[in-house]
C-alpha cells in the first residue's frame, strides 16, 4: 500500500490504472466487443493457429508415450525424472500468479487487480490443467492413475498417505477446483452482459444458460460480494501451500540437492516470479492488439514489473543459501550436489537460470525498462525460460550425480520430451484463445468500479 | 444348372491366345471371358452366394434361408467373441512321473564343455523344461560355482536362432537322407581307406569322443582328424612340449599357496578350474575368525583382468615384456642367467621383493602363466615352480586331458594343404565356426569351400555353414548325452533335460555314423562305451551313481611328475622390439568368448568385468596411447551418448576400425581387442555387433606381437557401458579398504573417516522381526568382480535384455551389478570390485515415497516390490541412494518368442512394461524354502536358502542367511569388524552389508 501511495505522490494523474474519458458504456463496450464480434483479427488466427499446431505435437507424442511407454523420452537409471516433472512444476508455478491477483490482491483491496484478474485466473486454469497432466503422463502404467486417490477399493488397499505425490494429487485437485470455481463465480456477472448484448440466438442461450439467472439485483451483489470474498479466503492459504506441497516432492527425498529445508518459501517464490512474467507475456501483445492500453496501463506493467523484481530477488536469495547450505552443511554429498551444479554436465544450464532469473530481472531496476513494454515483454520471456530451466536442473542435475558414482548418468531429452512439452504450451494456447474469443478476457464489471463515477459520495470526500 | 457345362480346356485356351498381339489379344481375352466354360469356372472357383438365391431355388425360401443363416451366424460370432479363447490342449498326467511334483522343480546333474573341458552342473528342470544352471558341489572344478557361460547356457538352449533342421544347399532334407548321402561317400572312400576324409573339431577331452575317434581311425585308417580351438591352450601346450618333451596338463591346488605369481594369467576368471582357483584362493584370503594371514598375489598383464583386480601388486606390462619378466624371475631365485635390467625398468623393479617372497615360501608357493604368453614363459614357470619345490604340493602334472593333444595351428596347416592340394573329399566340421575364427592369414573360408564335400554339425547356422553345403543342427548340451573331462582329468556325464528342440544330432551320433552300427542313440554310444571300460556286475549301479552324481568317482588323472628338459629354456630371445609401433593383444571376450556365445543375449548385455562395457569390443588403450594417437575420448563419462573416436589399427597389411576404449591400468604402447565380435552371419543378437579382430590374427601371433600401427579416423562410434565414473572418491566411503597389517594393528582402520550415526537416532519405532529376519554379508575381499553373479540373478528372476541402444541410454535391468572402481594413478590404479544388490534397508528411502504402496516392508526385512501394484511414478528409484531399482521403459521382456516362454522361472513374475523392479533377495527361494521348513514342522536351516547370486558365486563372497540366528554366517560375518553398510551415515541401515577389502603388500616393495 505504501509503495502505491508514493508511487501516487510522484504520478498524480488519477487515471493511472484506468485511461481518462471511459464511461460505464464504453468500458462495456470495449470489452465485449472483442467477443461480440464478426471480426476475429489475424492476430487471434494466428495465435490459435500456433496453439492448434503444437496440440497436434502434443496428441502425436502423448499418442506414442502411451503406446510404448516412458522409454520414448530420455529417463534413464538414474534419472527417473526429467521433463514431465519439470513441466509440471514450472506451469503449476505459473498458475500462482493468477491466483495471488484474483486472490490475495482482492483481500488486500488492491484496485489496479481489477482489470487483469480476469485472464490471469483464465491462466492459472489452463496452466493447471497443462501441469495437472503431467503426474498422469509420466507414469509407467498411465491407466492406473486413479489408484492415487483414496477411491473404497475392495481389497481395502489405500494409497501411501507417507508420500509427497500423494499430497500432490490433494493439493493440485484442490487447487483446480478452487481456481476453477472462482474464476467461474467471478464470470457470472459478465456472463449476464454479454447474455443482455448478444444478438445472436445461440449465444444468447448459451450465455444465458452460463449467467445462471443473474439479474443484478442488489441481493444479487452482496451474495456475490460474500461469494467471492470467501472464495478469496480459500484460495489464499493455496497460493502458498500447493508449491509449498509441490516442494516436498523434492525436500522428503533424500537425495541431495533436494533434500533442503527452504525449497518451500523458494518455490513459492520462483512460482510467483513466473506467474507474473507469463501474466506479462500474455498481457503486453493482447493489450496492444485489442487496443486495451486504456485499461490494461503502464501502471499495471510496472507493477507486475515491481513484483517480478521482488521475487526474482527472493530466488536468488534462494540460490545463494543454496549454495551456502551445500558448503555449509559439510556434507559431502550436499557439497558435491551444488559443486556438480555449477561446474558439471549441466554448468551451462545452471549458469544460464543464473544469467536470466538473477542477472537479467535486475535490469527491472529501472522505470525505464518498466515503461517499455517491448523491453518488459522480453525479459518476462526471458524469466520463463529461466525458471524452466531452474526446474530442470533442480531435478535432473540432482539426480544425475548422486550418492553412488557408479551408477551417475546423464540425460539427454529426445524429440518426445521435447514434443511434450511444447504441446502443453500448445494446449495452453488453444485454450487461452478460445478463451479470449468467447469470454471477456478483462471484468467488465469490476473495472468499472475504477470509475470516478462508481465512488460513492465518501470514497469520493477521501 | 440342368447340363453340366464343357470343363474350360486352359490348354486350348492358351493355344487361341497363342499368337495374338495387342488389342486382337485383348478382344480375344474378352471372347474367353464370354464363353460358358469360362463363366463355369468363375462360379465354381468365386461361387457368389454360398446357400439361396439359386436358381434351383425358390426366391422365398432362399432368401428367408439366407437371413436366418445370417441371423445366425452373427449370433453365433456375437457370442463368440465374448469369451474367445486360445484353443489349448490340457494333457493332464494320467500317470504320475515318478518324483515330479506339479510346481516343484527337480534337479538333474549334467556337464557343460567349454573349449572341451568339463564343469559340472545341476540343472534345475521345471515339469520337463530347464530353466537354470547351477553348480555341481560334487564336481572338481566346481564346487558348486558356476562361469557366466554356463549360466547363460540355458538362454543358449532356448535360443530361437539355433539351426534347426538338416538341410542341403538351402534346402530342407531329412536326417535319413544325409545318411543316404554320407553312407555312399564312404561307399567310395572305403577302397581308399577314407584318405579323402578329414574330420574337423574342436578341442575335445571326451573319453567316448577319443574312442570313436579310434574305431573311425580302424574303418578310415587314412582319414585324418584335425582339431582346432580359437581361444585353446595352445602355448601351454607347446610349453610343456619344450619343458618335458611331452604335451602335460598343469593344474594347481591355491589351497595353501602363500605367495601367488600370476605372469599374465587370468586364473580367477578364465581357465579349466577357475571356479575352483578362486574359491581355494578367496578362502586363502579370508582374515578373521581366528585367521590373521592372507596370501599374496603379485600380477603381471597387459590388460587389468578380475585377477588384476585382486592383486596385492600389479605390474601393468606389455604381453612381449613378460617373457623378459619370466627370465628376470628366474635369473631372480637363481635358477637361470637372465638379465638384471633392459629398457623398460619395470620389468625389474619388483623382481627381487618378489623372488625373495618366494624364496619364504618355498612348497607354498605358485607361479601361474597365462595361456596367451608364449611356450618359452610356460616352460620356465615350470622351471620356477620345480625349484620352488612346488610339484606336488601347488602344482600338479598328469598326462593331457585332451584327446590327440598336438600342434593344432600345424595341424590346421595340415589340412589347408590337403585342401589347396584337393584332396579333401569329405570335410566334417563337428561344432566350431573354423571360417570365422580360423587364422586369418590361413584364409579358411575360402580353403574349406575347396573341400568337395563340406558337412557342418552346429548349433547355429554360421559363418561356416555359410560354405557347407551341408548344415546339420547340433544338440545343445541339455539336450544329448555325452561326457567330458575337467582340468585334473575327472570324467563327469553330460546328461540330457530335454529332447532335443530341433532334432539335432551330437556330434558323437555323427561319428557313429561312420561306423559300422549308425543308428546307435547318444545314450547308447556314450553307455556302451563306459561299459566296456568299466566291467564287472556293479556296472548298472555304478553307471546310475555317476549318472545321478554327474562326476565318475575317482576318475581324475593321476598326479604324475615329469622331469625336465632344460636344454630347451637356456636362453632368452631377442625381445621384439617396438619401434614406434603398438603391440597387439588379442584375448577371448570376458563375455561371448571366442564367438560362440555371441548370439547370447545374457552374455552379450553382461557388462564385462571392469570395463563395464556390453554389447562390443573395443580398442582397449592406456590413457597416454590415446592422448599419442590423438583419440582420447572427448568425455569418458558419457561414452553412450558422446560416443568415442575410431582408430583405423593396421597389422601386417590387414587393417580393422574399432573404436577407443581408454582403460586405466592398460598397459601403455599396447591395444586389446577382444575376439568374437564383428560376426557376418549369426543370429539377431549377434548381428552387427563389435568388430572381428580375428581379420588381424595370425597363426604366427594367435596372441600378442609388436608391429601394429593405429591412426585416428572420422567418426565416433557410440559404446554401451553401463558404469561411466569408476574414480573412487574416498570421501564417499563407497568401499571401506585398507592393508592387512594396519587392519590387524586396528581393525578399525579400514573404515576411518566413516560417520555412523547412532542407533535409535530415528524418532520411529525399529520394526519388530518375530520369525526371520533375512540379510546378505558381500566379502569384499573375496570378490573378484567375475560377474557369474548377474547372469545367474538373470537367469533366476526371469531379467529382460533390453539390447545395445537402451544399455546406451542407460536401462539395463540387471538387479545385481558388479561396480569397478579405481583408486590411485591411472596408470596403474588399484582395483575394487562391489556387487551392489538391493540393500534393503530397515528405513527404506523407497517405501516412503511409493505412493501407492508398491513397495513395502515384509515382516521378514525385505522391501516387497508389488508389480502389479506399481503404477511407474519412478519416485521410489529417485530416492534410493543406492540406485539398485530397475524401470520397465518399455515393455522390456519378450512375451513372444514361444522357445524364450520355456526359459522363463514359472516362480517368478514377469514383468511388464512400466514397472518398477528390484533383487527380492531371490524371495521365490524363500518361500519355497519356508514352506518345506513349514511341512516338516521345523525352522528354515541355516544354509537352505541360497540366493541365485549366492549359488553361483565361485569365491563365496556373498552369504544370505537369518539375522536372527546368531549362529548362521551372515549373523556372525555381520559381527565382523570389516563388516559395513554402504552409505551407512544415511541411516537406511541396509540388510546387504560388505565386509572391507583388504591387501596384503609385500613390505619388501615400494609402491
Amino acid at each position: 500500500m505504501a509503495e502505491e501511495q508514493n508511487v501516487v505522490m510522484e504520478r498524480p494523474e488519477p487515471h493511472e490504472i484506468i485511461a481518462p474519458g471511459y464511461t460505464f458504456s464504453s468500458i462495456t463496450d470495449q470489452i465485449a466487443s472483442v467477443v461480440q464480434t464478426k471480426r476475429t483479427p489475424p492476430f487471434w488466427f494466428l495465435g490459435f493457429g500456433l496453439g492448434l499446431a503444437l496440440l497436434g505435437v502434443f496428441a502425436i507424442s502423448t499418442t506414442l508415450l502411451f503406446i510404448l511407454g516412458p522409454g520414448i523420452w530420455g529417463l534413464r537409471t538414474p534419472v527417473m525424472w526429467g521433463f514431465a516433472i519439470t513441466n509440471f512444476v514450472w506451469w503449476i508455478g505459473i498458475g500462482h500468479a493468477g491466483t495471488l491477483i484474483s486472490a490475495i490482491l482482492l483481500l488486500l483491496n488492491q484496485k489496479w487487480r481489477n482489470s487483469i484478474n480476469r485472464f490471469a485466473e483464465a491462466m492459472t486454469l489452463f496452466a493447471v490443467a497443462c501441469a495437472g497432466m503431467f503426474p498422469i503422463l509420466h507414469l509407467g502404467r498411465p491407466w492406473l492413475a486413479f489408484w492415487l486417490f483414496p477411491y473404497p477399493d475392495t481389497m481395502g488397499i489405500e494409497p501411501n498417505f507417507r508420500s509427497p505425490l500423494v499430497w500432490d494429487v490433494f493439493a493440485v485437485s484442490t487447487y483446480a477446483t478452487i481456481s476453477a470455481v472462482f474464476w467461474f463465480v467471478g464470470l457470472i456477472p459478465d456472463l449476464a452482459t454479454l447474455r443482455d448484448r448478444a444478438g445472436n440466438k445461440i449465444a444468447r442461450v448459451i450465455y444465458g444458460l452460463l449467467a445462471m439467472g443473474w439479474r443484478g439485483s442488489a441481493k444479487h451483489w452482496s451474495v456475490y460480494e460474500t461469494a467471492s470474498l470467501l472464495l478469496a479466503g480459500l484460495a489464499t492459504p493455496l497460493v502458498l501451500s500447493v508449491h509449498t506441497v509441490v516442494s516436498f516432492d523434492f525436500t522428503v527425498a533424500i537425495v541431495p540437492g533436494w533434500h533442503s529445508t527452504f525449497f518451500p518459501p523458494y518455490f513459492v517464490a520462483g512460482a510467483i516470479y513466473s506467474g507474473f512474467a507469463m501474466v506479462l507475456v500474455l498481457a503486453i501483445p493482447l493489450r496492444s492488439v485489442y487496443g486495451l492500453e486504456g485499461l490494461i496501463t503502464d501502471k499495471h506493467l510496472d507493477n507486475c514489473g515491481k513484483v517480478m523484481l521482488a521475487t526474482g530477488l527472493i530466488v536468488a536469495y534462494a540460490y545463494i543459501l543454496e549454495a551456502f547450505t551445500g558448503w555449509y552443511s559439510g556434507n559431502i554429498f550436499e557439497a558435491a550436489a551444488i559443486h556438480h551444479r555449477m561446474t558439471g554436465p549441466y554448468m551451462s544450464s545452471y549458469w544460464s537460470l543464473v544469467a536470466c532469473n538473477i542477472i537479467a530481472p535486475q535490469l527491472l531496476w529501472f522505470k525505464r525498462i518498466r515503461n517499455t513494454p517491448a523491453l518488459l515483454f522480453l525479459s518476462s520471456m526471458v524469466v520463463l525460460c529461466g525458471m524452466w530451466l531452474e526446474r530442470f536442473v533442480i531435478i535432473v542435475s540432482s539426480l544425475a550425480q548422486d550418492f553412488v558414482t557408479s551408477s551417475w548418468g546423464i540425460f539427454h531429452a529426445t524429440r518426445w520430451d521435447w514434443g511434450v512439452f511444447l504441446g502443453t504450451i500448445g494446449l495452453f494456447l488453444t485454450l487461452f484463445f478460445l478463451f479470449i474469443r468467447g469470454l471477456p478476457m478483462i471484468s467488465i464489471f469490476e473495472v468499472r468500479t475504477l470509475l470516478p463515477h462508481a465512488k460513492v459520495d465518501k470514497e469520493v470526500a477521501e | 444348372m440342368s447340363q453340366t457345362p464343357k470343363k474350360l480346356d486352359v490348354a486350348a485356351a492358351r493355344a487361341r491366345l497363342n499368337g495374338t498381339r495387342g488389342r486382337e489379344f485383348w478382344r480375344n481375352l474378352e471372347e474367353l471371358a464370354g464363353t460358358p466354360e469360362f463363366q463355369d469356372l468363375i462360379e465354381r472357383e468365386f461361387p457368389r452366394q454360398a446357400i439361396g438365391w439359386g436358381e434351383d431355388e425358390s426366391p422365398v425360401e432362399g432368401r428367408r434361408n439366407f437371413l436366418k443363416l445370417m441371423g445366425a451366424s452373427l449370433a453365433l460370432g456375437g457370442l463368440a467373441a465374448c469369451t474367445r479363447q486360445p484353443t489349448e490342449q490340457i494333457a493332464p498326467y494320467t500317470k504320475q512321473p515318478e518324483e515330479l511334483i506339479p510346481g516343484k522343480p527337480l534337479f538333474f546333474a549334467s556337464t557343460m564343455t567349454l573349449s572341451g573341458v568339463g564343469t559340472g552342473v545341476l540343472v534345475e528342470s521345471h515339469e520337463g523344461r530347464p530353466t537354470k544352471i547351477e553348480g555341481n558341489p560334487e564336481h572338481p572344478a566346481s564346487l558348486g560355482a558356476c562361469d557366466p557361460y554356463t549360466q547363460a547356457s540355458v538362454l543358449g538352449l532356448y535360443d530361437p536362432d539355433r539351426a534347426r533342421v538338416v538341410s542341403h544347399q538351402g534346402e530342407v532334407r531329412s536326417w535319413s537322407y544325409f545318411y543316404n548321402f554320407l553312407a555312399g561317400l564312404l561307399e567310395q572312400q572305403k577302397p581308399a581307406g577314407g584318405a579323402g576324409i578329414r574330420i574337423l573339431t574342436e578341442t575335445i577331452t571326451s573319453p567316448t569322443l577319443a574312442a570313436q575317434f579310434e574305431a573311425v581311425k580302424k574303418f578310415y585308417p587314412a582319414a585324418k582328424w584335425h582339431q582346432w580351438e580359437p581361444a585353446g591352450a595352445h602355448s601351454a601346450r607347446a610349453g610343456s612340449q619344450l619343458a618335458f618333451g611331452q604335451p602335460v596338463n598343469t593344474y594347481y591346488n591355491l589351497e595353501n599357496a602363500n605367495v601367488i605369481v600370476a605372469i599374465d594369467s587370468d586364473f580367477l576368471s578364465s581357465g579349466p578350474g577357475w571356479l575352483r582357483y578362486t574359491r581355494q584362493f578367496s578362502a586363502g584370503r579370508r582374515v578373521g575368525a581366528g585367521r590373521n594371514t592372507m596370501n599374496r598375489l603379485y600380477v603381471a598383464e597387459p590388460m587389468p583382468t578380475p585377477t588384476g583386480s585382486k592383486a596385492d601388486h600389479r605390474l601393468p606390462l606389455r604381453a612381449t615384456d613378460i617373457e623378459e619378466f619370466a627370465w628376470a624371475l628366474a635369473a631372480g631365485m637363481g635358477l637361470a642367467s637372465g638379465p638384471k635390467n633392459g629398457d623398460n625398468h619395470d620389468v625389474f623393479k619388483w623382481i627381487g621383493g618378489i623372488a625373495g617372497d618366494l624364496g619364504r615360501n618355498r612348497g607354498a608357493s605358485v607361479i601361474i602363466a597365462g595361456d596367451q604368453q608364449p611356450p618359452v614363459v610356460h616352460a620356465l614357470v615350470h622351471a620356477m615352480n620345480d625349484h620352488l619345490g612346488n610339484i606336488g604340493k601347488t602344482v600338479f602334472y598328469t598326462d593331457p586331458i585332451e584327446v590327440g593333444s598336438n600342434d593344432q595351428v600345424a595341424s590346421l596347416e595340415d589340412l589347408v594343404k590337403d585342401l589347396d592340394a584337393g584332396s579333401v573329399e569329405l570335410l566334417l566340421i563337428l561344432g566350431g565356426n573354423p571360417a570365422f575364427n580360423g587364422p586369418v592369414e590361413l584364409g579358411l573360408r575360402d580353403r574349406l569351400a575347396k573341400a568337395r564335400n563340406r558337412v557342418h554339425l552346429s548349433l547355429y547356422e554360421d559363418e561356416t555353414s555359410e560354405i557347407c553345403e551341408w548344415r546339420l543342427p547340433e544338440v545343445h548340451y541339455l539336450e544329448g548325452w555325452g561326457d567330458a573331462r575337467a582340468f585334473d582329468g575327472t570324467v563327469s556325464l553330460q546328461q540330457p533335460l530335454i529332447l532335443p528342440l530341433y532334432d539335432g544330432r551330437s556330434a558323437a551320433q555323427l561319428l557313429q555314423m561312420l561306423t559300422d552300427a549308425p543308428e546307435r542313440s547318444d545314450y547308447e554310444i556314450v553307455k556302451g562305451y563306459w561299459a566296456g571300460v568299466h566291467k564287472g556286475a556293479d556296472f548298472e549301479a555304478w553307471w546310475r551313481r555317476s549318472v545321478h552324481d554327474g562326476v565318475m568317482a575317482d576318475s581324475a588323472l593321476p598326479a604324475k611328475t615329469f622331469p625336465i628338459k632344460f636344454a630347451g629354456i637356456s636362453e632368452p630371445a631377442q625381445k621384439p622390439k617396438l619401434h614406434g609401433t603398438l603391440e597387439i593383444l588379442f584375448r577371448p571376450d570376458p563375455a561371448i568368448y571366442d564367438g560362440r556365445f555371441a548370439n547370447n543375449a545374457w552374455l552379450q548385455e553382461l557388462p564385462k568385468p571392469i570395463t563395464k562395457l556390453t554389447w562390443d569390443n573395443a580398442a582397449i588403450m592406456s590413457q597416454a596411447t590415446a592422448h599419442q594417437l590423438g583419440v582420447e575420448p572427448s568425455n569418458m563419462l558419457n561414452l553412450g551418448m558422446d560416443g568415442v573416436p575410431l582408430v583405423e589399427l593396421t597389422y601386417q597389411g590387414r587393417s580393422l576400425r574399432a573404436p577407443v576404449f581408454v582403460q586405466p591400468g592398460h598397459v601403455d604402447g599396447a591395444v586389446t581387442l577382444h575376439l568374437g565380435y564383428g560376426r557376418t552371419k549369426a543370429g539377431q543378437v549377434a548381428k552387427g555387433m563389435g568388430f572381428n579382430p580375428y581379420g588381424l590374427r595370425t597363426a604366427k601371433a594367435l596372441w600378442h606381437d609388436v608391429g601394429m600401427t593405429a591412426k585416428k579416423t572420422d567418426g565416433l562410434y557410440l559404446l554401451a557401458n553401463t558404469q561411466n565414473d569408476h574414480v573412487l572418491d574416498t570421501d564417499r566411503h563407497l568401499v571401506h579398504q585398507g592393508g592387512l597389517a594396519e587392519y590387524l594393528k586396528d581393525p578399525e582402520a579400514v573404515h576411518a573417516g566413516v560417520e555412523t550415526p547412532p542407533p535409535g537416532l530415528t524418532i520411529y519405532p525399529g520394526w519388530d522381526y518375530k520369525g526371520y529376519a533375512w540379510g546378505m554379508a558381500i566379502d569384499l575381499n573375496a570378490c573378484t568382480g567375475c560377474s557369474a553373479c548377474v547372469v545367474a540373478c538373470q537367469a533366476e528372476n526371469n531379467i529382460a535384455v533390453v539390447g545395445k541402444d537402451q544399455v546406451r541410454r542407460g536401462r539395463a535391468m540387471h538387479w545385481i551389478r558388479v561396480d569397478s572402481y579405481y583408486s590411485g594413478s591411472a596408470n596403474d590404479p588399484a582395483v575394487y570390485n562391489q556387487p551392489v544388490p538391493c540393500q534393503q534397508c530397515e528405513d527404506a528411502p523407497c517405501e516412503l515415497v511409493c505412493p501407492v504402496q508398491a513397495t513395502t516392508h515384509s515382516s521378514e526385512g525385505l522391501n516387497d516390490m508389488v508389480y502389479n501394484r506399481c503404477v511407474g511414478t519412478r519416485y521410489c528409484s529417485n530416492n534410493c541412494p543406492y540406485k539398485v531399482r530397475r524401470f520397465n521403459f518399455y515393455l522390456f521382456s519378450d512375451y513372444e518368442t514361444p522357445s524364450l516362454k520355456l526359459l522363463r522361472n514359472p516362480d517368478v513374475s514377469v514383468r511388464s512394461r512400466g514397472v518398477m523392479e528390484k533383487c527380492t533377495y531371490c524371495v521365490q527361494r524363500i518361500n519355497a524354502a519356508k514352506i518345506e521348513a513349514e511341512e516338516e514342522n521345523r525352522k528354515v536351516r541355516e544354509g537352505e536358502i541360497q540366493t541365485a547370486c549366492q549359488a553361483t558365486c565361485p569365491a563365496e563372497a556373498i552369504v544370505f542367511g537369518n539375522l536372527n540366528d546368531p549362529a548362521s554366517r551372515v549373523a556372525k560375518l555381520k559381527a565382523d569388524k570389516r563388516n559395513y553398510s554402504l552409505l551407512g551415515d544415511l541411516n537406511t541401515r541396509p540388510r546387504t552389508t560388505y565386509l572391507a577389502s583388504l591387501r596384503n603388500p609385500n613390505p619388501d616393495i615400494e609402491v
